[in-house]
């Protein structure tokens, strides 16, 4: 049976994290609580977030690394706010970058 | 703890007992695979390869095969081959055989045909497996076990939950004087800094980050982008973004231990300790690697789920995905997705792993080993001539 209930919707993992990921659906116009290690506070999520996505926790200008685990995961491609979704649409990967080589060529 | 297991003739430990069909090259799959399917007992080792290899991708399939063949956990080998190839039948069993192992072999061209090699390789089989069915167990130790570390179809549920309980299930065995390895070295990029200062030395350090830059020059060198490969399409749909958001998850299956050395494709480890080995993060090619390497048990992390097993190790199945548990379960041995849930601590869940990785080392079959799942597949590093 499925806990609504349930207060842990988010997951943070390192307090340098400027996003979190659900580990529920997250409905637009719902609050959350987000705990790491910091004091715990509300967020307001702006968007709907699928379970396992990302949601920003902290304002991320554009071109600036997004942060999971402590470390930078790729840049953003748009100014985020806090309780937007952040995947591809919005940011992007530095590694790998075969297609940028050859653009750049 | 007590555990038990089988000690072969060149000292190796296994926890299963297999007798092994090895198909040596593609023309003799057919025949391998009528003569599994026609004795009980048996597994098979199946592939395209074989023939029309050069050089180091010649090599390596050859390191593999011989590696399957010599693994702890087969008793006995029939080699199937087709009479012409350059992966000699003959030559295969004859390296197997030099380690004390019982080898048989049907040569397809010498037997005269399809049937005549099939008959004869099911008489053969059959007596593999009654020779095989009276050995007997001796008590072994934890500290024999190799541990394959793997993670497919993974989700973000994978760095969260089910890879950082393997790393405590790793820790763990690394504690008790066992062996790990880790793969996919595709599924390093963005967390090898990570993983070098987790080095034995400077020199090892090194030869990690080497590692990696070669697998990203190589999407480079093609021009491509390596999004939707890795991550592939189903990791973007369960929320991983970039390969660096994939490999921080990826990297927790290793727990907090030291690296000793990387490995080649199919290499054995010189010692003890935790290694890392030089595979694709296609999960059936990097499990079929370090199981030639000498692993007799792999734990495979899942978001999204998957089937894959190994036709001579068992292949525990985790996922931190509570959903998937749900629609996958007969797949799934361990639920990890209750650290998800808030239920259990990763630590917890860790524990789990560990006693199960015990328990089936002692004997007990896990799902991929009752469904049969006998996956198989060689990374090739140059194209068939």
């Amino acid at each position: 049976m499925e806990d609504k209930q349930r207060t842990v919707k988010v997951v943070v993992i390192d307090p340098l994290d400027n996003v979190a990921t659900a580990v529920d659906d997250l409905k637009a116009g719902e609050t959350i609580m987000i705990s790491s290690g910091k004091p715990v506070k509300n967020l307001k999520v702006s968007q709907e977030i699928p379970f396992g996505h990302k949601v920003a926790i902290a304002s991320i200008p554009q071109n600036c690394e997004v942060i999971k685990y402590g470390e930078p995961i790729g840049t953003s491609s748009v100014t985020i706010e806090p309780g937007e979704h952040v995947h591809i649409h919005n940011m992007f990967s530095n590694r790998g970058r075969g297609d940028l080589q050859k653009a750049n060529s | 703890m007590e555990l038990w297991g089988y000690r072969r003739q060149d000292g190796s430990v296994g926890i299963r007992n297999h007798v092994l069909v090895l198909s040596s090259i593609v023309c003799a799959n057919e025949v391998a695979d009528r003569i599994y399917r026609a004795v009980e007992g048996t597994v098979p080792v199946i592939h395209p390869h074989g023939c029309g290899q050069l050089g180091v991708d010649f090599e390596q399939t050859r390191r593999t095969l011989l590696g399957f063949g010599l693994n702890p956990n087969v008793a006995a080998v029939l080699v199937v081959g087709l009479g012409c190839e350059k992966m000699e039948a003959a030559k295969l069993a004859l390296d197997i055989a030099e380690k004390g192992k019982p080898v048989e072999t049907i040569i397809i061209q010498e037997a005269g045909g399809t049937s005549k090699a099939t008959e004869k390789g099911i008489q053969l089989a059959r007596e593999m497996v009654k020779k095989a069915a009276a050995l007997e167990k001796v008590p072994i130790s934890i500290s024999d076990l190799m541990l394959g570390l793997e993670c497919g179809g993974s989700d973000t549920t994978s760095g969260i939950a089910a890879n950082p309980a393997v790393g405590v299930a790793s820790d763990l065995l690394l504690a008790q004087g066992g062996t790990v390895i880790l793969s996919e070295t595709a599924e390093i990029i963005g967390a090898e800094h990570l993983l070098a200062k987790r080095a034995v030395s400077v020199d090892v350090g090194e030869k990690i980050l080497s590692m990696v830059k070669a697998v990203e020059e190589d999407a480079v060198r093609m021009g491509v982008d390596l999004r939707g490969t890795q991550p592939s399409p189903g990791n973007i749909v369960g929320g991983l973004t970039s390969i660096e958001e994939k490999s921080l998850g990826c990297l927790r299956k290793a727990g907090a231990g030291t690296v000793q050395d990387t490995l080649k494709y199919a290499e054995k480890p010189s010692g003890k300790g935790l290694y890392v080995m030089d595979t694709p993060g296609q999960d059936v090619e990097s499990i079929t690697g370090m199981v030639a390497g000498g692993c007799q048990l792999v734990v495979f992390t899942t978001g999204r789920g998957t089937p894959v097993g190994c036709p001579i190790a068992p292949v525990i199945k985790i996922t931190g995905n509570p959903r998937t548990y749900i629609s996958m379960e007969e797949n799934m041995d361990i639920n990890a997705g209750t650290v998800v849930e808030g239920k259990e601590s990763v630590a917890e869940v860790g524990q789990r792993i560990f006693d199960l990785m015990a328990a089936a080392a002692g004997g007990k079959p896990v799902k991929a080993e009752l469904l049969k799942h006998y996956e198989f597949a060689v990374t090739r590093i140059g194209p068939s001539i």
